[in-house]
C-alpha cells in the first residue's frame, strides 16, 4: 500500500493536507482533506460588547472581512430589534458589491485564471499571476491591479480601513456618503462594470473556444451532484446582501427556502476526529457521509451554486451572461428554470458573471440620490436579546448568531462561515479528483497535482484567504511513500 | 542590480487571518517593483516552496523574513522556529505576531471551553458520540495527524528572538512600502538599519497625535457605548465619552477609524517604552474623567472614578483587545480561572 501525503497546501488561512491512501493494487482507497487549525471565535467572543463583533469578526478572515463585518452589522440589526432605513441598506449593499468586484477580480486573476489562461499542465512556474500578465499582457494586468486598487479606496473611504473595516453599527453605518463622493463612486462602478465585461470576453476567448477546457470542465473528474445554497430576492434572483436563503436539490427543484434567522432547523454541522473543521448539511435530509445525491444533507455554496439556486441575475447584462453559460453547457430550461450545472470547474465561469452583477448593482445603487442621506447613525434603545443575520460571501452562505445579556454582553455565539458550507463537497471533489486520475500504476506528475489543485481551486477556497496572493500558485508537494513509511518520491511543482 | 545581489524575500502565516497579505496586496502597482528588487524563497500562500525547502537552505539564508500571526499550534511554533533559523532578519509582522491580537482574547477562556463550545455545544452541532478531534486518528486506511492547539495564544517574541516589529491590524500598505525600501536600501546600498528590537513602520507618537478630529480636553461623567450617542462631526470622539484608545496607542496608521466616528481600538499597539497597553489605556481613559468637585475625599474621588470607568463594557477585552499575549494583568486573571496562561 502507498500512501500519498500533499502537504502544505496553503490556500486556507493557514495551512491544510490532503491524505491519498491506496489500496494495495495502486488504486485510490480512500482521501482526506484535514484542516489542521482552529481558533474558537464561538468561545472567546463570549463576554464581548456585541456591538464590537463587526470589528471582532472581520479577523476571522483578512480576505473576506467586508462579509464578516456585514454579516455581524446584520446581526446587531435583529439583535437590537432595529431595521436600517432604506439609504442605509443602499450604503451597505453598495459598498458590500465594491468588495464582490476586488475579491471575485483577484481569484480569477491571480488563482482559478492562470490554470485556464495558462493550461493545466503549463509549466508551473509560469501558471500564475506573472505567467498571466506576459501572456495577456501588461496592460491588462495594470487594469487588474487598478480594478483592486480603485474598490479598496472605496472601501478604506466608506468602511475605515482598507482591510477590517470598522462602519457598521446596529441599524446604521457609522459615516454618510457626500454627493462628491457618490459621483465618484459612481465613477468606479462603471469602470467596474466595462472591467466585468472585459473580463468575461477573456474567459470566452481562452476557455470557450478552446475545446480542450471545456471537456475538461465536463469531465467526470469535476462533476458532482449535490444540493445548492444561495440567497436570493423576492423573484428568486440572486442577491449578495440581503434575502432568502435557497436551496436546490440535485434536479434544480426548490428544497427549502427559509429566513436567515431560522437557519438553525435547517442547518447542522458534523465533526470529525481527524480536522478541526466541522462538516454543515442539510439536517431534514441529514448526514450520510461524503456522498452526492438527493439523499445525503452534502450540499454547495459557491458562485456556481448561488446561479443553480436562483432563477437568474437581477441586472441586465448580466442576465444574458447568466443564460449564455447554462445555455452552452446544455442546461435545460424547464419551467422558467434552467436545471443545476454540477461541473464544478464551470464556478469559474459563474464567479465572472456574479463579477458582473456586482459591478451593475454597484452602478445601480450609486444613480440613486437617497443614498447620501446624512442620517445613517441611529441611536438604539431596545434592550437586546438575541440576532441572526447573513450575507453571501463569496464563497458561501455566511451565518452569524448571537444571544446577549439585557447590558448586550455576548452569552452565546454561533457562526457558520463561508467556506466551512463547502468543507464536505470538497472533500468530495479532491477524492473524486484523485480517484479519475489515480490508478494502478499511474505515474504522479506535476501536471496531476496541479489537476487536484483545480479540483478546489474552484471553490476559490477561502481556505484560501491566499486566494489572494501575488502568484497565485498553489504550493503542493505530494511525498509517495511506501506502506512502511519510507520516502519514495518527492514531486513538487517546479521542476 | 545583478540577479544574484537580489536580496531573498519570505513570508508566512501563523495563527492568522490573512488581512496581512492582503495588506501587502494593497501596496498594488508596487508589487511589480517587489517583484523585481526580491528573490521570494519561501511565501506559501504565493509561491511554490514547501517547508522542506527552508529545511535544506543554510542558516540565514533568507535576508528578510516577514512572519504574520500568532502561535497557536504546534505546527506554528515549529515553522517560527525553522525560519529563524534560516533568516538573517526576522520581522514580527502585523498585531497577531507582535502581541496575539484578536485571536489572543481566546487568552481569557481555555482550551477545553473553546472544544466545548465548538464541538459539542453550539447549537447548530450534532456530535453525539461527543467526537473531539484528535492529534492522532486510526481511520480504516491508515493514521492521519493534525497538529496540537496549545492551551494559549502567544506573540513570535514568546516563542523565538525577532529582530524588528510591524504593528497594526494590518500594518497600512504606505508603512508596508517604506519597510521594504528601507530595508533594500541597507541590503544593497549600505544603508543603516534601525536598531535591533525596533518597532519599524510606524510612529513614535499616538494615535491622537495623527488625528484630525478636534480635541477640546473635556471631562466626561461616563462613557457611552457607540449606538448610544450619535457623535459631532468632525469632534474628538473621547470628549463625547465615546471609548477611543487614540491616546494610548502607537502612531502610524493616519488615525484612520475615528475619521469615519469609530474609536481607536488599539491595533498598532503600545507608545514606545510602554510594556502593558491596557493599563496606559486604563490611565489615559482615567484622564478624562470629571471628578469632581475640589473639596470631594479622596473616597469620594475614588468613587466617582470607578463609577465611570464601570461604563466602560468588557474593560479586559477592550484594553486588551490586540495585545492579550502581551498582557501581564489577564494572564494572571485567566490562571486563576484555571486555565493555563501563555507562561505555563
Amino acid at each position: 500500500m502507498k500512501r500519498i501525503s500533499i502537504d502544505p497546501i496553503t490556500r486556507l488561512e493557514g495551512h491544510a493536507k490532503i491524505e491519498i491512501l491506496l489500496d494495495e493494487g495502486g488504486n485510490v482507497d480512500n482521501t482526506y482533506f484535514q484542516v489542521p487549525e482552529l481558533r474558537g471565535f464561538e468561545q472567546f467572543c463570549v463576554g464581548r460588547p456585541a456591538e464590537e463583533m463587526p470589528r471582532i469578526t472581520n479577523r476571522i478572515c483578512g480576505v473576506c472581512p467586508e462579509a464578516h463585518h456585514m454579516a455581524s452589522t446584520k446581526t446587531l440589526d435583529a439583535l437590537f430589534g432595529i431595521e436600517p432605513t432604506s439609504a442605509v441598506k443602499k450604503i451597505r449593499e453598495m459598498f458590500y458589491c465594491s468588495f464582490y468586484v476586488t475579491d471575485h477580480t483577484t481569484h480569477f486573476y491571480a488563482l482559478g485564471g492562470p490554470d485556464f489562461v495558462m493550461g493545466p499542465e503549463a509549466p508551473p512556474a509560469e501558471r500564475n499571476i506573472l505567467g498571466v500578465i506576459h501572456k495577456v499582457g501588461v496592460e491588462t494586468g495594470k487594469q487588474v491591479i487598478a480594478c483592486r486598487q480603485r474598490n479598496h479606496h472605496l472601501i478604506q473611504v466608506l468602511g475605515g480601513r482598507g482591510v477590517h473595516p470598522v462602519a457598521g453599527i446596529p441599524g446604521g453605518w457609522s459615516r454618510a456618503i457626500s454627493e462628491d463622493e457618490r459621483k465618484e463612486f459612481l465613477e468606479i462602478a462603471k469602470q467596474n462594470v466595462d472591467f466585468a465585461t472585459f473580463s468575461l470576453k477573456l474567459f470566452d476567448e481562452i476557455v470557450l473556444s478552446n475545446s480542450d477546457y471545456v471537456d475538461l470542465i465536463l469531465s467526470n473528474a469535476y462533476t458532482q451532484q449535490i444540493y445548492y445554497m444561495g440567497t436570493v430576492d423576492e423573484n428568486n434572483l440572486v442577491n449578495f446582501y440581503d434575502g432568502k436563503i435557497r436551496v436546490v436539490d440535485p434536479d434544480g427543484d426548490e428544497f427549502v427556502k427559509y429566513e436567515a434567522k431560522d437557519y438553525a432547523e435547517h442547518i447542522e454541522e458534523h465533526v470529525e476526529p481527524w480536522t478541526y473543521l466541522k462538516f454543515p448539511y442539510l439536517k431534514n435530509v441529514g448526514w450520510k457521509g461524503f456522498v452526492g445525491g438527493k439523499d445525503s444533507g452534502v450540499y454547495a455554496a459557491t458562485p456556481l451554486s448561488r446561479l443553480n439556486a436562483s432563477k437568474g441575475m437581477a441586472t441586465p447584462l448580466a442576465q444574458e451572461y447568466f443564460e449564455r453559460m447554462y445555455t452552452i453547457l446544455g442546461s435545460k430550461k424547464i419551467n422558467g428554470t434552467y436545471q443545476p450545472i454540477h461541473h464544478t470547474l464551470a464556478a469559474h465561469w459563474a464567479r465572472l458573471i456574479e463579477l458582473l452583477y456586482a459591478a451593475e448593482r454597484m452602478q445601480e445603487l450609486l444613480e440613486d440620490e437617497e443614498i447620501c442621506d446624512p442620517n445613517v447613525r441611529p441611536i438604539v434603545q431596545n434592550t437586546p436579546t438575541e440576532g441572526i443575520g447573513s450575507v453571501e460571501a463569496p464563497r458561501g452562505t455566511l451565518t452569524h448568531h448571537y444571544r446577549t445579556d439585557e447590558k448586550g454582553i455576548l452569552t452565546m455565539v454561533n457562526l457558520i462561515v463561508g467556506t466551512t458550507n463547502n468543507y464536505a463537497p470538497i472533500s468530495m471533489s479532491i477524492n473524486s479528483a484523485a480517484r479519475e486520475l489515480i490508478k494502478a500504476g499511474t505515474v504522479v506528475t506535476e501536471g496531476l497535482l496541479n489537476k487536484i489543485e483545480m479540483a478546489f481551486r474552484s471553490y476559490d477556497p477561502c481556505f484560501g484567504c491566499a486566494t489572494h496572493s501575488l502568484p497565485g500558485q498553489m504550493p503542493l508537494k505530494v511525498y509517495v511513500r511506501d506502506h512502511e513509511g519510507e520516502l519514495v518520491d518527492v514531486l513538487s511543482q517546479f521542476c | 542590480m545583478s540577479k544574484k545581489a537580489k536580496p531573498k524575500l519570505a513570508m508566512y502565516w501563523a495563527a492568522s487571518c490573512g488581512g496581512c497579505e492582503i495588506a501587502v496586496l494593497n501596496i498594488h502597482e508596487k508589487l511589480l517593483v517587489v517583484d523585481e528588487i526580491f528573490d521570494v524563497v519561501f511565501w506559501p500562500v504565493a509561491v511554490d516552496f514547501k517547508y522542506d525547502d527552508v529545511r535544506n537552505f543554510p542558516d540565514g539564508h533568507i535576508d528578510l523574513c516577514l512572519f504574520n500571526g500568532a502561535i497557536r499550534s504546534s505546527e506554528n511554533e515549529e515553522i517560527a522556529q525553522l525560519l529563524r533559523q534560516k533568516s538573517k532578519v526576522l520581522v514580527a509582522f502585523g498585531s497577531c505576531a507582535y502581541e496575539g491580537c484578536i485571536p489572543a482574547l481566546a487568552n481569557l477562556t481555555s482550551k477545553n471551553a473553546i472544544f466545548d463550545t465548538v464541538f459539542q455545544g453550539s447549537l447548530s452541532t450534532s456530535n453525539p458520540e461527543g467526537v473531539i478531534p484528535q492529534t492522532e486518528t486510526t481511520v480504516p486506511e491508515g493514521e492521519l495527524h493534525i497538529p496540537e492547539f496549545y492551551p494559549a495564544v502567544r506573540s513570535l517574541d514568546q516563542v523565538v528572538n525577532v529582530d524588528y516589529t510591524i504593528p497594526g491590524c494590518p500594518p497600512e500598505p504606505h508603512q508596508i512600502w517604506a519597510v521594504l525600501e528601507a530595508v533594500v536600501a541597507a541590503l544593497t546600498q549600505g544603508a543603516e538599519l534601525p536598531p535591533a528590537g525596533s518597532v519599524i513602520g510606524a510612529g513614535d507618537l499616538a494615535v491622537c497625535d495623527e488625528c484630525e478630529l478636534e480635541q477640546d480636553e473635556k471631562q466626561i461623567e461616563r462613557f457611552y457605548r457607540p449606538y448610544e450617542v450619535v457623535p459631532e462631526a468632525g469632534k474628538c470622539l473621547l470628549d463625547q465619552g465615546l471609548v477611543c484608545l487614540g491616546a494610548a496607542t502607537r502612531s502610524g496608521c493616519g488615525a484612520l477609524c475615528p475619521q469615519v466616528g469609530i474609536g481607536c481600538r488599539g491595533c498598532y499597539g503600545p507608545m514606545e517604552g510602554v510594556e502593558d497597553q491596557g493599563a496606559r489605556i486604563l490611565s489615559a481613559l482615567a484622564s478624562v474623567i470629571s471628578v469632581g468637585e475640589p473639596s470631594d475625599s479622596e473616597a469620594e474621588l475614588e468613587k466617582i472614578l470607578e463609577e465611570a470607568i464601570e461604563t466602560i463594557a468588557d474593560p479586559a477585552g477592550t484594553f486588551y483587545r490586540f495585545s492579550m499575549a502581551k498582557a501581564i494583568l489577564p494572564r494572571a486573571i485567566v490562571s486563576v480561572n484555571g486555565s493555563k496562561g501563555a507562561d505555563e
